[in-house]
Parts: structure tokens; C-alpha cells; sequence
């Protein structure tokens, strides 16, 4: 009896805490606990095809704990956010949600290495934290002459029509309140970074 | 009527022509977009996937300063229950903006922290006091079709156009969506009374990649294939957008698919407000035409229209030798001009 009792917490409980942590961490109400493994999500997906794991094979690994397997996934990479899974779900997972925080996790864990979309990401935030604002083709051209330079020579053309229609700027327009919101930024942060010290595994 | 105005940073340059047919819309049908003041960038897709506090605080801002411009002095923007109302048109900043408000008033943490970052700039955000609005929707259930209708003075007679609402503003399901997740008809009845023809597009809110075409370009391209093979398939003129990333994917990469795939599409992606403010009446010019990528010459042209405004009249003057000629083929807009 009291063996048993014993070895039960020991083996189950890093499992389950994975999944409490995607689920806390993710913001609202997730319902990741309620997917009963349907595959509705993965047969909806625009993106399955380029998954090594669809979704609902995500969310299988999630409760066995396989933490490691899970945040080195390409899936929350390749996933576009077009919420078709989220609308389908029979059980109304917040999927779309769910990827976000994987990837949030998989940054902060240092998994990242084998895709672009970090590096994008950052390239984008990085004019939003300068400028308080950002567009979308001059940071693409940007990312791609730091990033793909066998690709600069298509996205030139690309810029070059754009530009001659008056679409494309260098820089993003500055905010007057940018003290204001560089300091908010700062602070969410700091709050991240204290949460992050003392195991507050809700706010990241 | 007013509203609150959220342009979002697409419309200021990449996406002008969707800000001035927007601004020339509302003029015609009489309700006032008065800008948020010193808004910013909503973080598209990308700052949520780095941090989610500082995603939620980048939103609050925006949201905090609605409140202050709109709501604390109810001046004129707020909606029946109350809310004070802010008009969004990119279908990304719409869906950021209402989500954070969403979410915000059910996670109480994130609420707290978030607002403990605001308050490094003396900002607070009550969630649920700003009550965001996707452009379309708004004139669809504020206006109505039928007001639109009665604007309409140069109906797009003979266009094919196919309606292509995309992700954001059908999924998810948060309130305020338009009809349905997968087959809203909003966008299609719009079109309808200002005389376009609509075409079927079963597509209609498939994804067109989002920000993949600079991730992974050969995903996104196949995404967006689909859909102007579809649109193609139903002899669509023009595919009509209500999202500023959707249109620069299908218009600004549509070269690039084709070269990728050895296809010949030539589709026009353009707004859905530009095409009500050419049925309008208005010089297409004034509402952005000449700025797509993929010319929208030949649609114009099918409707009687053209790029260039009218000649000035010059009624007085002798008609020049050179028309007495070979006869030229003469736009029916001519004639009105000198009838
Ligand atoms: S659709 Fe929902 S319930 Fe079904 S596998 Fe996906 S997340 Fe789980
Ligand atoms: S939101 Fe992401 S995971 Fe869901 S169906 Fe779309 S691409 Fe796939
Ligand atoms: S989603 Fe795009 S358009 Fe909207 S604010 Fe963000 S960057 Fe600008
Ligand atoms: S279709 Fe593409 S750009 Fe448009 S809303 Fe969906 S993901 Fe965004």
C-alpha cells in the first residue's frame, strides 16, 4: 500500500506539470485539458502537412510530458493563425492560443534554432519597441536582406514596385508617447523576468 | 454618427489606399472616424510569440488611450451599452485589439499585471469599456445595405467580384465576428447593392499565409495559389479584401506565385471600400486606384471607367482636326462629359 502511494506522485506528477504549465501560461482560459485527441484540429490545418506533429499529436505529448519533444516542434512555426482548429474543436481548446505559448516557451528554453520565424519575429519587434510602430514590407525586405541574402534578388523587384507606388518607407513613423511606452514595455519585463525568477509560470 | 478610428500601421503607407477610401466612404455615408491620438503598433502576430505581457501591455496602450479619448468624456462614440466604439479595418489589429479586451476581462492576473506595466506611463485600461469593431461590420449593422444602396450612382454593372474575407474576422468565435466561421455572406451582400456581380468562392476564408511569405515563402505561395486559382476558376474580375495583409500577399506576391509556378494570374486585389466608393461615384484616384500592384486598369474598364479623370470639358472649343480622322473608339464617360 504504502509503496504504491509513494511511486504514484513521483511518476505522475512532472507529467501533468507540463501541462498545467502550456495551460496557465497561455492567456484567458485554454481548455488544453478538455482535447479528447479527435484530430479535428490536423484535418483543418492549412499547415498539417509541414507539421512533424499535427496539433492534436502536440497535445498527446504535452500530458506524457514530453517537454523536450514538444519545444523542439516545428508546428507552433508553421501554424498561420487562421483559427480554423479553434472554431471546429468539439471541445473548444483555445489551439491557436496554445501554439502562441509554445512558442513563447520555446524561445525562453532556447529551442529555436531550426526556423526562421524567431528571427522574424524579433526583426519586428525590434521597430515596434524603436518606433512604436511598425509596417509590414520594408521590415520584410529588411528581414530578408539580413536573413536570406540568396533571396535578395526577388524580393528587390518586389521593393521596387512597391515603392514606385508609394507603399514602402525605411523607417516607421516615431509615436510621440515612445518614453511612455518604452517605460511600459520595460516594466512588463521586469515583471516577466521576477516571474520567471520565482517560478510564476502564469505570466510567461 | 462617430466612432473611434484605430488605422493601425499597414494603412499609413503600405496600405493607403484602404485609409483614403475608408476616410472618402465615410464621408459619403456620413459617419465621422476621429483617429486615436498617438496610437501604436498592435503588435501583429509576432510580440505575443516573445513576450505576453509585453504583448498585453503594446495592446493595453491602445486600449487605455481609447478609453481616455472616447470613453471618459462620452463624447459622441459610445455605443448603446455604453462601450465607447473603435473602428479598426485590418482584420489583424481588429482581432488583437478584442481579444486582449476579451481576455483581459477573464484572466484577472493578466489584467492586474498588465496594468501594473500601463501605470510606468500613467495609463489604466478597465477591460470591456472599449468596444472594437471591425470596419465592415460596422457598416453592415450601423449603416446598413440598403443606405448604402442609396448612395450608389455609378453601379459596378458586369464586374465579377469574388469576396475574400480571410481569417480574422470570422475566427475565432469572441463576439462580434461577422455571420459565420467559414461562410459569412456580409461581404457579398455588400457588393451585391452596389451592382457587382458576385461570383461563388468557396475559398472565401481560407488562409492566405499571413506573415509566412517571409518565413517560408514556399508555404505561403501554395496558400495563396489556391486562392487565385479559385477565384480564377469562377472567372472573378477582382478578388475583394477586407484586410491589409491579405491584399499585400495576394497582390504584391501574385508575380512571384506565378513565377514560382508557371501560372498567369491576373487578378486585382482591392478594398472593399475602394469598390463602394467607385460605385459612389468617386474619381478612382481619390480612393487609391493606381496603387495595387497587379493594375486594376482592365476592371475599371469593364465598368466604364478609368484611372485618369475626365477631361475637363471644353465645350466652346472647335473639336481638333485630328478627330475628324479615322473614327476612335470613345469610353462612354466621354459622352456624358460633352452631352
Ligand atoms: S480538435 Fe480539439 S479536441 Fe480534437 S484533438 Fe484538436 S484540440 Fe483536441
Ligand atoms: S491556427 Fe494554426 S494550428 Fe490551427 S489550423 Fe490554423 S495553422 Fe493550423
Ligand atoms: S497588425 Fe499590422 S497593421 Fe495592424 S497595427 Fe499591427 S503591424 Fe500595424
Ligand atoms: S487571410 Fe492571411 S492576412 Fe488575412 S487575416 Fe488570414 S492570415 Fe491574416
Amino acid at each position: 500500500m504504502e509503496e504504491i502511494t509513494v511511486s504514484i506522485p513521483d511518476i505522475v506528477k512532472p507529467k501533468l506539470r507540463f501541462l498545467e504549465e502550456v495551460s496557465m501560461a497561455t492567456p484567458g482560459v485554454s481548455r488544453l485539458e478538455m482535447c479528447i485527441q479527435c484530430g479535428t484540429c490536423g484535418g483543418s490545418c492549412p499547415s498539417g502537412a509541414d507539421m512533424d506533429h499535427t496539433p492534436r499529436a502536440l497535445f498527446a505529448m504535452i500530458r506524457a510530458g514530453m517537454r523536450d519533444e514538444v519545444l523542439q516542434s516545428n508546428a507552433p512555426w508553421y501554424c498561420v493563425s487562421c483559427y480554423y482548429c479553434m472554431v471546429r474543436c468539439p471541445q473548444e481548446v483555445h489551439v491557436t492560443d496554445l501554439m502562441y505559448t509554445l512558442k513563447r516557451m520555446a524561445i525562453r528554453e532556447g529551442y529555436t534554432d531550426h526556423d526562421a520565424a524567431p528571427d522574424f519575429s524579433q526583426t519586428f519587434i525590434g521597430y515596434v519597441e524603436q518606433y512604436g510602430r511598425s509596417f509590414e514590407l520594408g521590415l520584410a525586405t529588411r528581414f530578408h536582406l539580413a536573413h536570406s541574402p540568396l533571396r535578395k534578388v526577388g524580393i528587390g523587384t518586389l521593393a521596387l514596385d512597391m515603392f514606385a507606388r508609394d507603399r514602402l518607407s525605411f523607417v516607421p513613423t516615431r509615436i510621440k508617447g515612445m518614453d511612455g511606452l518604452h517605460a511600459i514595455l520595460e516594466k512588463a519585463k521586469a515583471i516577466t523576468h521576477d516571474a520567471e525568477l520565482t517560478g510564476g509560470t502564469q505570466l510567461l | 454618427m462617430k466612432y473611434g478610428y484605430y488605422p493601425g500601421c499597414s494603412l499609413e503607407r503600405n496600405a493607403a489606399a484602404y485609409d483614403i477610401s475608408t476616410r472618402a466612404v465615410a464621408r459619403t455615408l456620413g459617419f465621422e472616424l476621429d483617429e486615436l491620438d498617438d496610437w501604436n503598433c498592435c503588435g501583429a502576430t509576432e510580440y505575443i510569440a516573445i513576450n505576453k505581457l509585453a504583448a498585453y501591455s503594446l495592446i493595453g496602450r491602445n486600449l487605455a488611450l481609447a478609453q481616455q479619448q472616447f470613453h471618459a468624456n462620452g463624447n459622441g462614440h459610445l455605443a448603446a451599452d455604453g462601450r465607447a466604439q473603435l473602428i479598426a479595418p485590418c482584420s489583424a489589429c481588429f482581432l488583437n485589439l478584442r481579444k486582449a479586451d476579451r481576455y483581459l476581462q477573464e484572466d484577472t492576473k493578466l489584467r492586474d499585471t498588465t496594468n501594473e506595466a500601463l501605470a510606468a506611463a500613467g495609463l489604466h485600461y478597465d477591460p470591456g469599456t472599449v468596444f472594437v469593431r471591425h470596419l465592415l461590420e460596422m457598416i453592415i449593422n450601423d449603416m446598413g445595405c440598403d443606405e448604402v444602396k442609396r448612395h450608389v450612382t455609378k453601379p459596378l454593372n458586369g464586374l465579377r467580384v469574388a469576396s475574400y474575407y480571410g481569417c480574422l474576422l470570422v475566427r475565432p468565435r469572441l463576439g462580434g465576428e461577422l455571420s459565420d466561421a467559414e461562410y459569412p455572406d456580409e461581404l457579398e451582400s455588400l457588393m451585391k447593392v452596389l451592382g457587382a456581380e458576385v461570383v461563388d468562392f468557396p475559398l472565401k476564408t481560407h488562409c492566405c499565409g499571413g506573415h509566412m511569405t517571409q518565413i517560408s515563402a514556399e508555404v505561403a505561395y501554395e496558400l495563396i495559389r489556391r486562392l487565385l486559382q479559385n477565384a480564377s476558376e469562377y472567372r472573378a474580375d477582382v478578388i475583394v479584401t477586407i484586410c491589409p495583409m491579405c491584399q499585400l500577399n495576394l497582390d504584391a506576391y501574385q508575380t512571384r506565385v506565378n513565377q514560382h509556378f508557371g501560372t498567369n494570374f491576373n487578378l486585382p486585389i482591392l478594398y472593399f471600400t475602394q469598390l463602394m466608393g467607385l460605385a459612389f461615384g468617386l474619381e478612382p484616384k481619390a480612393i487609391g486606384f493606381g496603387k495595387e500592384i497587379v493594375s486594376a486598369e482592365n476592371a475599371l474598364i469593364k465598368i466604364q471607367r478609368s484611372l485618369e479623370p475626365a477631361a475637363t470639358p471644353a465645350p466652346s472649343r472647335p473639336r481638333k482636326k485630328k478627330d475628324e480622322g479615322l473614327p476612335m473608339p470613345r469610353m462612354p464617360e466621354d459622352e456624358e462629359v460633352s452631352a
